[in-house]
């Protein structure tokens, strides 16, 4: 794996058990490929076979990858913004400055209260920032918003 | 005849607006049947032959005549009863902190806006409401569709307004602004009404005594019209119709009619469009903001108050580069979205280098004259390097073609983003202003050792970002200015512009 953009020691790493909701969506999306060339086969034309041949390629490297994918997750509280970075081929990473908050969304999906996790979204006034940590335990969830929201409080400022 | 509107007690818009709402049909219903009322007087006391189908005269015949009368005219008296109470019941208010709407007959709003978060005041004059001598406020803050919209208000009244929502929002306190604010009222009485409205049509749409002369820039019809002709949408036109002559030697004449003259009729309208509303463009700089106007038959103003600029972009169409004309837009909160988004967010329709660099100095302030200056001249003309980093050669397999431009540079309290060999544009990014910062990779980028930095703002038609740069460069970058928005917000005063340092001190210590 290539350098990563910003050295990850201190990154704070995503619940392990978050690969199982990852498992469960990547199976998902791999049904939904192979379904996709059912007409295909059935309609008898001549690339109906290969296309399913490649969404089950697809839909295994989608699994296997999962794990990788969930530690390629990662948060870290500096002392005036937030870093998140996620992705290993499309890798990102996002600084925010804590007073920039606007609201904090806990979410959490089926698998995901299965699982006992949860899901923290941090809302700027730029619909483009996107961060959302995903795979926290809900305790950890429900306190890393109490402290962000503590700290947007400190630093508030303007649009 | 202006009224204190801002005296914090709630007032009533002006006694025109049911008319102007959409009452105006109802006059002119009750102007068409009072008109054929008289029509069918003259037939029978003249014996015109009778039409038959006319429902009038059907009513007449079956001895209805009365109720149908009846019904119209309580129809009609319904119509104006719920305009005019809707009017009654539609009130506002401003306060020290907030401003408030009360609107609505049997779905009743109460709609509160805190006036700190005020991002804008404009001034819509449409041309029929300035024939009344009304204007329309709408006061709007970040968000969907969050204004508050006060249509109509008497046209020196909603001057006052303005000035007086800024003030308070500048936090400056009562006593200065009661200086500047107070500005020598013609005497309004001695003037006839008619006198008045032909003064008000023809003024220009800044009020002069509240805003500084002289617009910064002008820009001659001819120059706007080149700028029109050498658009986009001409190019389209004229693709259009190559299209359809092709078509029609073909052979398939018969589309012509169909296309051709609509299509017509709409391109003309486009253009006649976007001219009158562009005409008479002004900006200039006032203590309250940038104000911008435009217009000749509807006029509209718009005020930003400081600090209410998140991004900037200074572009040059191909077509306009022989003439050397350049265009403005910005992103703004509270306008993404709105119709009239496209108009509040261009600053500069077109200009010379030398208009773009003034409107620049006005929305950046002390851009020009400085180091920074000479960044923007750079920015905006230079083929590549000359203050800015740029992005390394093995880019050009990314970007053919805008490799070169590709690159950016620190100001004193902006980011300068520098890109485009066809479209040159130039970004700029008061750091003050800037929500997030990402810095992220793909694999290609990542063979060929690049990143890409991407700065979020607020939604709006400016996206600032370096599709290219080398990959060390990138990440000290990201490093260097999310410290530097920290920074910047911490210093950042801007939502309170006018207030004083150890007001806000005050300020602070009662929270």
């Amino acid at each position: 794996m290539a350098a990563a953009l910003i050295s990850g020691q201190e990154w704070s790493r995503v619940s392990p058990r978050y690969v199982g909701v990852e498992l469960v969506s990547s199976l998902i999306t791999g049904l939904v490929l192979c379904g996709a060339t059912v007409p295909f086969i059935v309609l008898g034309t001549w690339f109906g076979w290969p296309a399913l041949a490649v969404a089950i390629v697809v839909a295994v490297l989608l699994l296997a990858l999962a794990p990788r994918r969930v530690r390629a997750i990662g948060y870290r509280m500096r002392d005036d913004d937030l870093l998140f970075t996620r992705g290993i081929m499309f890798q990102r990473v996002v600084a925010v400055p804590y007073g920039r908050m606007q609201l904090i969304d806990v979410n959490r999906g089926p698998v995901a209260r299965a699982l006992g996790l949860a899901e923290l979204k941090f809302v700027t006034a730029a619909a483009s920032t996107g961060v959302t940590i995903p795979g926290l335990p809900e305790a950890e969830a429900a306190e890393l918003r109490d402290r962000l929201v503590a700290l947007a409080e400190s630093r508030r400022a303007g649009l | 005849m202006t009224h204190d509107l801002a005296d914090g007690g709630w007032h009533r818009l002006h006694p025109a607006t049911p008319l102007l709402r959409g009452g105006i049909v109802l006059i002119a219903i009750l102007g068409f049947v009072v008109a054929n009322f008289r029509e069918r007087l003259i037939d029978w006391l003249f014996g015109a032959p009778e039409l038959p189908g006319d429902p009038l005269q059907t009513a007449y015949e079956r001895g209805q005549l009365g109720w149908a009368a009846l019904v119209v005219a309580g129809l009609l008296l319904l119509g104006i009863a719920s305009f005019f109470l809707s009017w009654r019941l539609h009130t506002f208010r401003i306060g020290d902190d907030v401003v408030e709407v009360r609107s609505g007959v049997l779905f009743r709003t109460h709609r509160r806006a805190r006036i700190d978060r005020i991002q804008g005041v404009a001034i819509d004059r449409p041309f029929f409401a300035r024939l009344f001598g009304t204007a329309r406020v709408d006061i709007s803050v970040a968000g969907q569709d969050a204004k508050v919209q006060l249509a109509y208000l008497g046209g020196a009244d909603a001057d006052a307004l303005r000035g007086e929502v800024l003030r308070l929002a500048s936090g400056a306190r009562a006593a200065e602004a009661q200086v500047d604010t107070a500005h020598p009222s013609p005497p309004g009485e001695r003037e006839g009404i008619v006198n008045q409205r032909v003064r008000e049509l023809l003024a220009p749409e800044l009020d002069p005594s509240l805003a500084a002369p002289e617009s910064v820039v002008k820009i001659p019809p001819g120059r706007l019209i080149g700028s029109l002709v050498l658009s986009g949408f001409t190019v389209m036109v004229v693709l259009a119709v190559a299209l359809l002559l092709t078509t029609s030697m073909l052979g398939r004449r018969e589309f012509l009619a169909f296309i051709v003259l609509p299509g017509l009729v709409a391109a003309i309208g486009y253009y006649v469009n976007r001219f009158t509303k562009t005409l008479r463009y002004s900006i200039a700089g006032t203590p309250d903001g940038i104000r911008v106007g435009s217009g000749l038959l509807s006029t509209n103003n718009d005020t930003l108050p400081p600090g209410r600029v998140h991004a900037i972009e200074v572009s040059q169409p191909l077509l306009w580069r022989p003439a050397g004309w350049w265009m403005i837009r910005i992103n703004r909160a509270g306008a993404a979205g709105e119709a009239t988004a496209q108009a509040s967010t261009t600053m500069l329709p077109v200009g010379t280098i030398d208009d773009a660099r003034r409107v620049l100095e006005l929305l950046v302030p002390g851009m020009a004259g400085s180091e920074t200056g000479r960044l923007v001249d750079a920015g905006l003309t230079a083929r590549r390097g000359e203050g800015f980093t740029d992005a390394p050669r093995r880019a050009r397999l990314l970007r053919p073609f805008s490799w070169r431009r590709t690159g950016f540079a620190r100001g004193e309290a902006a980011l300068l983003l520098r890109g485009g060999f066809v479209w040159r544009r130039l970004v700029v990014v008061p750091l003050a202003r800037v929500q997030s910062i990402r810095v992220s990779q793909g694999p290609v980028r990542r063979g060929l050792g690049l990143a890409e930095l991407t700065v979020h703002t607020v939604a709006g038609p400016v996206r600032p970002e370096l599709a290219v740069v080398d990959r060390e460069v990138a990440r000290e970058q990201f490093e260097e200015w999310s410290a530097a928005v920290v920074i910047a917000i911490d210093s950042d005063r801007s939502h309170r512009w006018a207030e004083r340092p150890d007001d806000e001190r005050g300020r602070s210590d009662e929270t």
